[in-house]
């Protein structure tokens, strides 16, 4: 049975479920609804939650364990002879899949039917011609045993969608008969129905954290991978970043050191753009904006904050490069010999940061109570000087948690550094020259074509772990720091 | 309330410290204070009392040109202090601002130390050559505002860290750490309990000695303790000005007694 159909009988089920639910408990308070313990919908939606619930998850898990049961299933069954020896079973099993599903499309368009499809045999018919019709391509002709195989997997396939169904709306026909025994007028349906609208919302929130702590154990497995195949010592102290290819052999140097140096470097100057702007940017909307500049200029500051950051990156590649070239290039005084350079790329992260510093220090000085301004006037302080001494000092904390935040976002910029720094590691104090970053690094690591077993393309996790300890670090300083401000005035 | 001792206050004459004529105030449309002249008198507290809305602290703003920072505000009239209009073009309201301090209804110390909160306004307006000048003008302003010996072992904490009554009484420091003629106080009570209220009413009453002082209130009962003049205001008119003890014993007008008997506001 397809899955959509299911759906559309469990939502049914839920709201005839609705329905019975709400009459069901009307009905026992003898059609007044001040006699129910709660709202008539309370006992409705406690319906749809017992069918719905129970039925929606087992259908999710089976969905996810058939094809894995089925997989194991048929691997096990398959005859030794049919994994030759230039072959994995991997491929096979691949294999497998894509005639099953060609035989699928085949009944599906009409090209076979049903029973053809159980029993053709290699022998009688030029399967992949066939199936090649229907627009499945295979690369080799179909062997007995894979066919056998595919078609031992639409047997198990369909049987199991069908043991689904009947299982999964067994399921929603018994919530839908439990719930409504429990409905009474004295039963406590708003507390049933609550606690179940907060176990959503804590899976929704556990959902986000889940997948972060697993993106860190997929960084944290790899990471150890790499340093076994590598030193750690090498990585973290060595001074030269020198992966070599795929091919060419030779040993790799892969220290993190130039990389973080140009990862530094380049935040450093986008920081020195971005905060002095934008903190200005942020006092001049604040303090002085009259409420007509403000409600234009704010939202405008912040579109920059939408632009892709590809788009900044082909910025710095055609216009900001070239230009910086021109002005210290060869021609004049010669610190730059090409368009990517540290210089490049920062000044024009430092614009991609401005809306970032401004808008969140805007904020911030907002939140600084009018009475401060009000005290510092009333002493006969001006307007700058009760910015300067005042306001700033207040603000002070969360603007710091601000720039920090800046910071971890320089930190893990990526788009702008490969278009705009080039891609040479390089330990230098020159910003004209071209440097390289953590990130820009990863992307060239794992988009190589080198063997994905190598040091050379899991240092792009050692990489990534990192830069995520250095950024989490960073965040969690900033977020410690605007707290604590917050805490002063409410 | 004790009338025998209201009606046997001092009561000799005073110079003239603030003239007000003629004053109207707009917020855009609304017309929040109507055609009110006062004279305020020198080293006396004057109390401004009336009804929630009825425009007296609006006018008290006025006063030290703090009308300035709301933008759709509009003031007609003459305000003199000593004689001298300050709303003629060529008054600095910031200048202005130094010589009639203003303490507000929340206590709003800076978030710095107890020390910086009152050498805010001495170092804006350059009141100290050295350090120890400094010292001294923040020792003399604390003294003054009652509050050295609860802080002097403790100047570098900061002000925020002090309880309400504390805290209010450093504003006023820090408000009379500026050597102004003037104070303004807006309601400075309202967010204290009654022991605080007692000490910041005692310290009031001590000011007097130096300062003209105004001081918005709500509560009668504090008017008639720490005032020597009250001006009764009503709908942004001003209903009744004179001798706090005629005031509160003998009211002219039908309103203000409606009001200090509790029959309207």
């Amino acid at each position: 049975m397809p899955v959509f159909w299911l759906v559309i009988i469990v939502l049914a089920l839920a709201a005839a479920g609705y329905l019975l639910g709400r009459s069901r408990a009307l009905q026992s308070a003898g059609g007044d609804s001040r006699n129910l313990h709660s709202q008539p919908n309370y006992y409705g939606s406690h319906v749809i939650m017992w069918v719905t619930v129970p039925a929606f998850g087992l259908m999710i898990v089976w969905l996810l364990a058939q094809p894995l049961l089925i997989d194991g299933r048929i691997a096990a069954q398959l005859p030794d002879t049919a994994v030759s020896e230039d072959t994995t079973l991997g491929l096979v099993m691949s294999d497998v899949r894509r005639v099953a599903d060609g035989l699928d499309r085949a009944v599906g368009q009409g090209a076979m039917t049903e029973e053809q499809a159980g029993s053709v045999a290699t022998e009688l018919a030029d399967l992949r011609e066939q199936l090649a019709e229907v627009g499945v391509a295979l690369g080799s002709n179909v062997s007995s045993d894979v066919l056998n195989a595919a078609q031992r997997y639409r047997d198990f396939k369909a049987t199991g969608s069908l043991l689904m169904g009947i299982v999964v709306i067994a399921l929603a026909i018994a919530g839908l008969i439990l719930a409504l025994l429990r409905t009474t007028n004295e039963f406590r349906a708003r507390n049933v129905v609550e606690r179940g609208v907060l176990t959503i919302l804590m899976f929704a929130a556990s959902i986000a954290i889940l997948t972060t702590i697993g993106i860190l154990l997929s960084l944290v497995f790899n990471t150890i991978e790499f340093f076994r195949l590598y030193s750690a010592w090498d990585f973290f102290f060595g001074l030269e970043w020198a992966p070599s290819f795929s091919g060419r052999g030779g040993a790799s140097s892969l220290g993190v050191l130039p990389l973080l140096w140009g990862t530094f470097y380049i935040s450093l100057i986008a920081l020195l753009v971005s905060v002095p702007i934008g903190l200005f940017a942020a006092i001049y909307l604040s303090e002085y904006a009259t409420p007509r500049v403000r409600a234009i200029a704010k939202p405008l500051l912040e579109v920059l904050a939408g632009i892709p950051t590809i788009v900044y990156g082909l910025f710095a590649l055609l216009t900001v490069g070239p230009m910086l070239v021109s002005v210290f290039g060869q021609n004049t005084v010669g610190w730059m010999s090409g368009g990517t350079a540290v210089m490049t790329a920062g000044l024009v992260m430092g614009v991609m940061l401005i809306p970032f510093v401004s808008s969140l220090s805007d904020d911030i000085i907002n939140a600084v109570p009018q009475a401060m301004r009000d005290g510092s006037y009333g002493l006969g302080a001006t307007q700058s000087e009760t910015i300067r001494q005042v306001i700033l000092p207040a603000a002070l904390p969360g603007i710091v948690g601000a720039i920090l935040l800046a910071a971890s976002r320089a930190i893990g910029e990526t788009m702008i550094v490969v278009l705009g720094a080039g891609a040479a590691a390089r330990l230098s104090l020159n910003p004209f020259e071209a440097m390289t970053t953590v990130t820009a690094k990863i992307v060239s690591q794992l988009t190589g074509d080198s063997d994905f077993a190598s040091p050379e393309a899991l240092v792009a996790f050692a990489l990534g772990t990192t830069l995520f300890v250095l950024t989490l670090g960073l965040n969690v300083l900033a977020l410690y720091i605007v707290r604590k401000y917050r805490e002063q005035y409410e | 309330m004790n009338d025998m001792r209201l009606t046997e206050r001092a009561t000799d004459m005073k110079e003239i410290k603030i003239t007000a004529e003629g004053v109207d105030v707009f917020y855009g449309d609304a017309h929040a204070i109507k055609d009110v002249s006062v004279e305020i008198e020198d080293k006396t507290v004057t109390a401004f009392i009336g009804p929630s809305g009825c425009g007296k602290s609006t006018f008290l703003r006025c006063l030290n040109r703090m009308n300035d920072t709301i933008d759709i505000a509009r003031i007609e009239g003459d305000i003199l202090i000593d004689g001298e209009d300050i709303y003629h073009p060529k008054v600095d309201p910031v200048q202005l601002r130094a010589k009639v301090g203003m303490v507000f209804q929340k206590p709003n110390p800076f978030p710095k130390s107890i020390y910086d909160n009152i050498a805010y306004g001495p170092r804006i307006h350059g009141l100290a050559k050295t350090k120890a000048d400094l010292d001294d003008i923040v020792e003399r302003a604390l003294r003054r505002g009652a509050l050295w010996d609860e802080v002097k072992d403790r100047l570098q904490e900061p002000g925020t860290g002090l309880s309400g009554g504390q805290q209010q009484r450093l504003c006023i420091a820090r408000a009379v750490a500026t050597e102004p003629e003037v104070l303004l106080m807006d309601e400075p009570c309202s967010a204290l309990d009654p022991i605080a209220t007692a000490q910041v009413e005692e310290l009031i009453d001590e000011l007097r000695q130096n300062y003209s002082v105004v001081i918005v209130t709500h509560s009668m009962q504090q008017a008639a303790r720490v005032s020597q003049k009250t001006a009764f205001f009503h709908l942004g008119i001003l209903v009744e000005y004179g001798e706090t003890g005629e005031i509160f014993t003998t009211p002219k007008d039908s309103r203000t007694e409606s009001y200090i008997t509790g029959r309207i506001g």
